[in-house]
């Protein structure tokens, strides 16, 4: 025969057990929440650490066909290679946005790494003015989500190999790269096996 | 005897006369003229299935072109080689092989996409992005469209003003494409491009499509006319 104490100490912390439970549970769905709306809210912009210059970007448009230069005033690491990146991630930014007149989804982070590699000349030394060849590793997301077609797709190409020469004018080839890997195409149409002359690229007036 | 040989020997040797005359009197005759072919490179096919147009695949909407576009240009008299008759798979090298084989005056190699929103309905021509080159008995495999850059810059300029004075879109441009790259004949990428209505929208504007096939025969007539002017097919 069980105690009568024991029964009710019995009964009171079972249902202490089932309280704490219920509060632990509420709040873990409430810290999962709170996660969620912080990832949503996080800052799309760059954060204020580099001082703001003037950046040239390159900007494609689909219906004349054309590439234009605007200009825009960002936070531009001194870095080159990050320069790069964060004024490609701008221009793509900008095709990202939904009344684009060149419209490719995926935005900044579709640029995964630039890389500059000095072109040895004659003697085989890179002087530190020597050209380089930029190699713009993009994200498999980008390529995936890119659409095809003869025109889109080289206005994506000529758009990023004029803005790198226009913002690092030592930048005279580039090479694309689909996660670190060599790619055929951008998305059926581009050739991204070949090795571009940014001079080239430019619009001459 | 000597006598009787003769007469046997004079039918002969008049015979013999009157055929060596009739050469020499005859009309010099013109050397052959070279044949005009158009060849038509579907893009796109087997596994590659290009760019998605509404409910179609542009491996689909190229080859349908294609045939469209034969039909007109063999009632006009224009003899007609495609690179794609089916939906298999055709590599680059094969497309630029079947083109050099013919000998042709020129080569289009046809693309589809849809156009932004922002956008009307329009045809895109591209030439390779190749630098221009000289001429050569021997020319790379890879670049061997650079000798023909200034004729391929021509038959560009005659599409264009066809496509233009049909009332289309028309925007100009420079790539970098293995299939035309390798063609040794004027060659130029046409990207017909219909307009999104929505995204569900069907790409198969037939309207659109007969307009483009139709202005594209008409200046490849002009061409045709114009081939003497030029010097037919050397570069």
């Amino acid at each position: 025969m069980i105690p009568r104490h024991q029964t009710v100490l019995f009964v009171i912390l079972l249902l202490a057990s089932v309280i704490m439970g219920a509060v632990l549970w509420n709040q873990l769905r409430r810290a999962h929440e709170r996660l969620l709306r912080g990832q949503d809210s996080a800052p799309t912009q760059a954060p204020l650490v580099a001082p703001a210059e003037q950046a040239t970007l390159m900007v494609a448009n689909d219906a004349d066909n054309s590439v234009q230069p605007r200009i825009l005033t960002l936070p531009l690491p001194q870095n080159p290679e990050a320069r790069a990146r964060a004024v490609l991630g701008k221009l793509l930014d900008l095709y990202a946005a939904p009344d684009a007149a060149h419209p490719v989804p995926g935005g900044a982070n579709s640029i995964a790494q630039v890389f500059l590699v000095p072109i040895a000349e004659g003697s085989g030394k890179a002087s530190p003015t020597a050209p380089q060849l930029a190699v713009v590793n993009l994200t498999n997301a980008f390529a995936a989500g890119h659409p095809s077609g003869l025109e889109t797709e080289t206005l994506t190409i000529l758009s990023i190999c004029a803005t790198l020469n226009a913002n690092l004018p030592r930048v005279t080839q580039v090479r694309f790269l689909v996660e670190g890997q060599t790619r055929a195409t951008l998305a059926g149409h581009a050739d991204l096996t070949r090795t571009y002359l940014a001079a080239e690229m430019v619009p001459r007036p | 005897m000597a006598r009787k040989h003769h007469r046997r020997c004079l039918p002969g040797s008049l015979a013999a006369l009157l055929t060596l005359f009739a050469f020499l009197a005859a009309p010099a005759q013109a050397p052959p003229t070279p044949k005009f072919v158009v060849v038509l490179d579907a893009a796109h096919g087997g596994d590659d299935l290009g760019a998605r147009l509404g409910n179609q695949s542009e491996k689909d909407y190229t080859l349908a072109l294609s045939v469209k576009l034969r039909s007109l240009l063999m009632a006009r008299g224009i003899s007609v080689v495609t690179t794609r008759e089916s939906g298999a798979d055709v590599d680059a090298d094969r497309r630029a092989e079947i083109a050099n084989r013919a000998n042709a005056a020129a080569c289009l190699n046809l693309h589809a996409a849809l156009v932004s929103s922002t956008s009307g309905p329009a045809v895109h021509l591209f030439i390779s992005s190749l630098p221009p080159a000289a001429d050569t008995t021997f020319v790379p495999w890879r670049t061997a469209q650079s000798a023909w850059i200034r004729r391929s810059t021509e038959l560009a300029g005659v599409l264009n003003s066809a496509l233009t004075h049909a009332g289309i879109t028309v925007t100009l441009g420079r790539i970098s494409l293995p299939a035309i790259d390798s063609m040794a004949c004027p060659a130029v990428a046409v990207e017909i491009a219909p307009q999104r209505q929505t995204d569900a929208a069907s790409a198969d504007d037939a309207g659109f499509e007969a307009k483009v096939a139709e202005a594209l025969a008409a200046a490849l007539v002009e061409w045709r006319a114009d081939g003497g002017q030029f010097g037919e097919r050397r570069p």
